[in-house]
């Protein structure tokens, strides 16, 4: 059910939920929890201190019961089951240098101010990549399928929706992804959680000192091996009676499978053999206060000329500076160092103008989305992304604010406009703007031409979006921090309507 | 009511049938609907009314729906839904009319009747904003999408001098009658958007018309095939900052509504409306031009009702 909703969330283009029951739903994902505590302090976030404590109680329960990836692989391992023969486990020992490893250049990094290895590591946000890249296009098929079927029964209660564009990169990434859990979860069950996940790793060091743990029961347990081969994560050592806690995922599985009750779950007696372990182990507020001094020291590279486009007879090519970020991201820094690039808001714009990137942000931005409006623009009456975004990348924005919100600069470029080349009247830019920043004004003979008055521009992309010309005409140019635009002069037209008068025909 | 109703219509039916087989004008019989001789006005024009008693005044002067809509017929209805605003922005059709309509065309005992728009904002919430999705399915419509190329067939319009083919929705092809009912307002490149510039809304790719001469190509596509009916919706008017709009201060109420089935006459009357001479309006001109309908309104007989 809950990993049903969860794909839903991924897949839906309808906004069939309300953020606020999106933001519910995401309330333990750890990672985006975390951050967004990070970003906004705000006891709303603070999802990730309760899965901190139900560590601390129970061992890592978030893995099998809030972790989406982690509801993933035990769907897939399911179904794998049905078609073959059931795997039996075997007791691993942990691989701990990949692991730790892994966890560590993790926590550096982000330290630094970079979330390039939340983005392509964390499961929650793995989980969206593998949802908004691999099943949303799968849905929309069926969606369509079934549109399709309707319409000719002249039903239009479904109605087709199409991937505006596609992010190669984002998707091939995705299926590498997915490809190489389902590989692990059929050799090797839970592996991923246990060796790869930076989350895994760090609540696996958490875990060493829960107060309830698995453990096999020395008087009951006859070392037959059943717990073992049912334990998806390989912790159990049946041979030596132990099971190490930090690898459990806590699905329980071992309780039901074992035959004569000598698996027990319950309250530590001994002390927890502390092995020696590194000093990531985490703290969230001193990591907050390290982050938050650290942030601002992150530095960014801008892919700029990402957009430069075929030419053809004295045209010029569009080069934006900067790379757009959503309203309510603030500014390119605050954007790249909080998105884990879980694709939430790319599943869910109705307009679908946010796309996963390659490498505007440079190589630390990987998949992180950006405004692309080559495949729509910024709905003007929309704050979407803002109010469902997990990580606080892009911070919830009222409607009036975001209105003004400066997210970029449309530039003219003339001698690529219809109206100088062909001298012909276009607009269609014009026709787009919301606040009128762009409006045409007379040029030669009876000819219009646009003009951007900069000030009350908001950079929603309707103007490029529109534009006809290859290269575009006119485009925006990201503001790399964001700025609150003068909001449009308005003026009552004075024309008095009387009733008496006459037909002007 | 409805027996009556459909005694007139067949009969009106039969008169246009064998009308349309005495005279040979076989487009008549086509298009479903009466040749302008037989109206007996080429355009009415009201004011100070509701937009749907407006619309009632109207139509009951050319003969009643019964004339336009035979029992059993699909309708298509094409409001202007351009744009994600609410009703008193006055950047898409009043949503009150658009349900007179389908109402008249339902009662005219009409099989189906379609709305639907190729908006420019994301379509599910211009549908929504503007109320015409609630208020049409109110009165018994089909709210059809638009968003996608495969709802679209290719057609060539041979008597087009920039605009040769289009991809049309296909619930213009397949109707057998079209009714347009756009809104009068500004328009930043066009000037004006009134009945013509409403086509570009039947359209997949308007970007084309925007890139090889906009005003050609709106009269262009007049020559492909012309609504049976223009409805124009001057209720609320948006003066300046067209097509969108930017906030309610753009907007003066005229509470007038123009039909006719003569597209130019109906654009040049609103463009009268608007303050503007018609000729001054290129793509009118253009329509002339190419035989589209006239806009010299001096010979016309109007219909002129003040409420």
């Amino acid at each position: 059910m809950f990993f049903l909703l969860f794909s839903f969330l991924f897949v839906d283009f309808t906004s069939a939920f309300s953020p606020k029951i999106i933001n519910g739903i995401l309330f333990f994902q750890f990672v985006p929890s975390f951050l967004k505590f990070i970003n906004t302090l705000a006891v709303i976030s603070i999802g990730f201190i309760v899965v901190f404590v139900l560590t601390l109680l129970f061992g890592r329960v978030y893995c099998s019961f809030l972790c989406p990836l982690g509801t993933l692989q035990d769907v897939l391992w399911n179904l794998a089951s049905r078609f073959k023969k059931r795997k039996r486990f075997k007791f691993q020992p942990p691989r701990n240098l990949i692991r730790y490893s892994i966890l560590g250049i993790t926590i550096i990094i982000l330290l630094f101010g970079s979330v390039l290895f939340l983005n392509l590591l964390d499961p929650y946000s793995l989980f969206g990549k593998i949802s908004s890249n691999l099943f949303r296009p799968l849905w929309y098929f069926i969606n369509n399928t079934g549109a399709w079927v309707l319409g000719k029964f002249e039903n239009y209660s479904l109605y087709r929706v199409e991937m505006k564009s596609y992010s190669w990169a984002s998707f091939g990434y995705s299926l590498g992804v997915f490809g190489l859990i389902l590989w692990l979860v059929y050799k090797h069950g839970r592996l991923y959680c246990n060796t790869v996940c930076p989350v895994g790793a760090f609540l696996g060091l958490a875990a060493k000192f829960s107060l309830f743990r698995i453990r096999l029961d020395e008087t009951v347990c006859n070392s037959c091996g059943i717990c073992g081969s049912n334990c998806k994560a390989e912790c159990i050592d049946t041979k030596n009676k132990k099971v190490d806690f930090s690898r459990c995922v806590g699905c329980l599985n071992c309780l039901t499978a074992c035959p004569s009750s000598g698996v027990k779950f319950s309250v530590s007696r001994s002390k927890p053999v502390v092995e020696k372990t590194n000093s990531m182990d985490e703290n969230p507020r001193r990591n907050f206060l390290k982050n938050a001094t650290l942030v601002a020291g992150g530095v960014m590279t801008v892919a700029g000329d990402a957009f430069a486009e075929g030419l053809s007879d004295g045209k010029i090519p569009v080069k934006k500076e900067y790379t757009i970020i959503p309203p309510g991201a603030l500014s390119i820094d605050h954007f790249t160092n909080s998105c884990t690039a879980c694709h939430l808001c790319v599943s869910a714009c109705p307009t679908h103008v946010i796309q996963p990137s390659l490498f505007q942000y440079g190589l630390k931005g990987m998949l992180q989305p950006y405004l692309d409006y080559h495949t729509h623009f910024c709905n003007f009456e929309c704050t979407i992304c803002s109010d469902v975004c997990p990580t606080g990348a892009i911070l919830p924005i009222g409607l009036e604010e975001k209105k003004l919100t400066q997210l970029g600069i449309s530039k003219f470029i003339k001698e690529n406009c219809v109206v100088y080349t062909d001298e012909k009247d276009c607009g269609a830019c014009s026709e787009h703007c919301p606040t009128k920043a762009v409006n045409m004004v007379f040029y030669k003979n009876d000819l219009k031409i646009p003009e951007v008055t900069k000030e009350i521009c908001i950079g929603c992309g309707a103007c490029e979006y529109a534009c006809p010309t290859t290269p575009k005409s006119i485009y925006v140019d990201g503001n790399p921090i964001h700025k609150l635009a003068e909001k449009p002069k308005i003026e009552k037209i004075e024309t008095e309507v009387n009733p008496e008068d006459d037909f002007p025909f | 009511m409805k027996r009556r109703h459909f005694i007139k219509t067949s009969m009106g039916a039969g008169v246009a049938t064998s009308a349309a087989i005495a005279f040979g004008n076989i487009d008549v019989l086509f298009a479903g609907s009466p040749a302008p001789a037989d109206l007996p006005y080429d355009l009415v024009a009201v004011r100070n009314g509701e937009p749907d008693v407006m619309f009632d005044k109207a139509i009951q002067s050319l003969g009643g729906m019964e004339t336009f809509v035979k029992p059993g017929q699909k309708v298509v209805i094409k409001p202007n839904i351009g744009w994600d605003v609410s009703p008193e922005r006055a950047g898409n059709t009043n949503p009150l009319l658009i349900k007179r309509i389908v109402e008249h065309c339902n009662n005219a005992g009409a099989k189906e009747v379609y709305v639907f728009d190729n908006t420019c904002d994301e379509w599910t919430k211009c549908y929504k904003s503007s109320q015409i999705e609630e208020l049409a399915k109110e009165a018994g419509a089909k709210v059809v999408p638009r968003n996608s190329e495969s709802y679209y067939r290719e057609v060539d319009i041979p008597k087009g001098v920039r605009l040769k083919k289009a991809k049309v929705h296909e619930l213009i092809l397949d109707s057998d009658v079209f009714i347009n009912v756009p809104v009068l307002k500004h328009h930043s490149s066009a000037d004006l958007s009134i009945a013509m510039k409403n086509l570009m809304g039947v359209v997949w790719d308007r970007m084309y018309w925007h890139r090889n001469d906009l005003h050609q190509c709106i009269a262009d596509y007049c020559t492909y095939r012309k609504p049976d009916l223009n409805v124009i919706d001057a209720y609320r008017v948006m003066m300046k900052n067209g097509p969108r709009g930017v906030s309610v201060d753009d907007v003066v109420t005229y509470k007038t509504l123009i039909v006719s089935t003569d597209i130019v006459a109906a654009d040049a009357a609103a463009a009268r409306v608007f303050g503007s001479a018609p000729e001054d309006i290129a793509y009118i001109e253009k329509a002339a031009a190419l035989g589209v309908g006239t806009f010299d309104l001096s010979n016309l007989n109007i219909n002129r009702i003040k409420l």
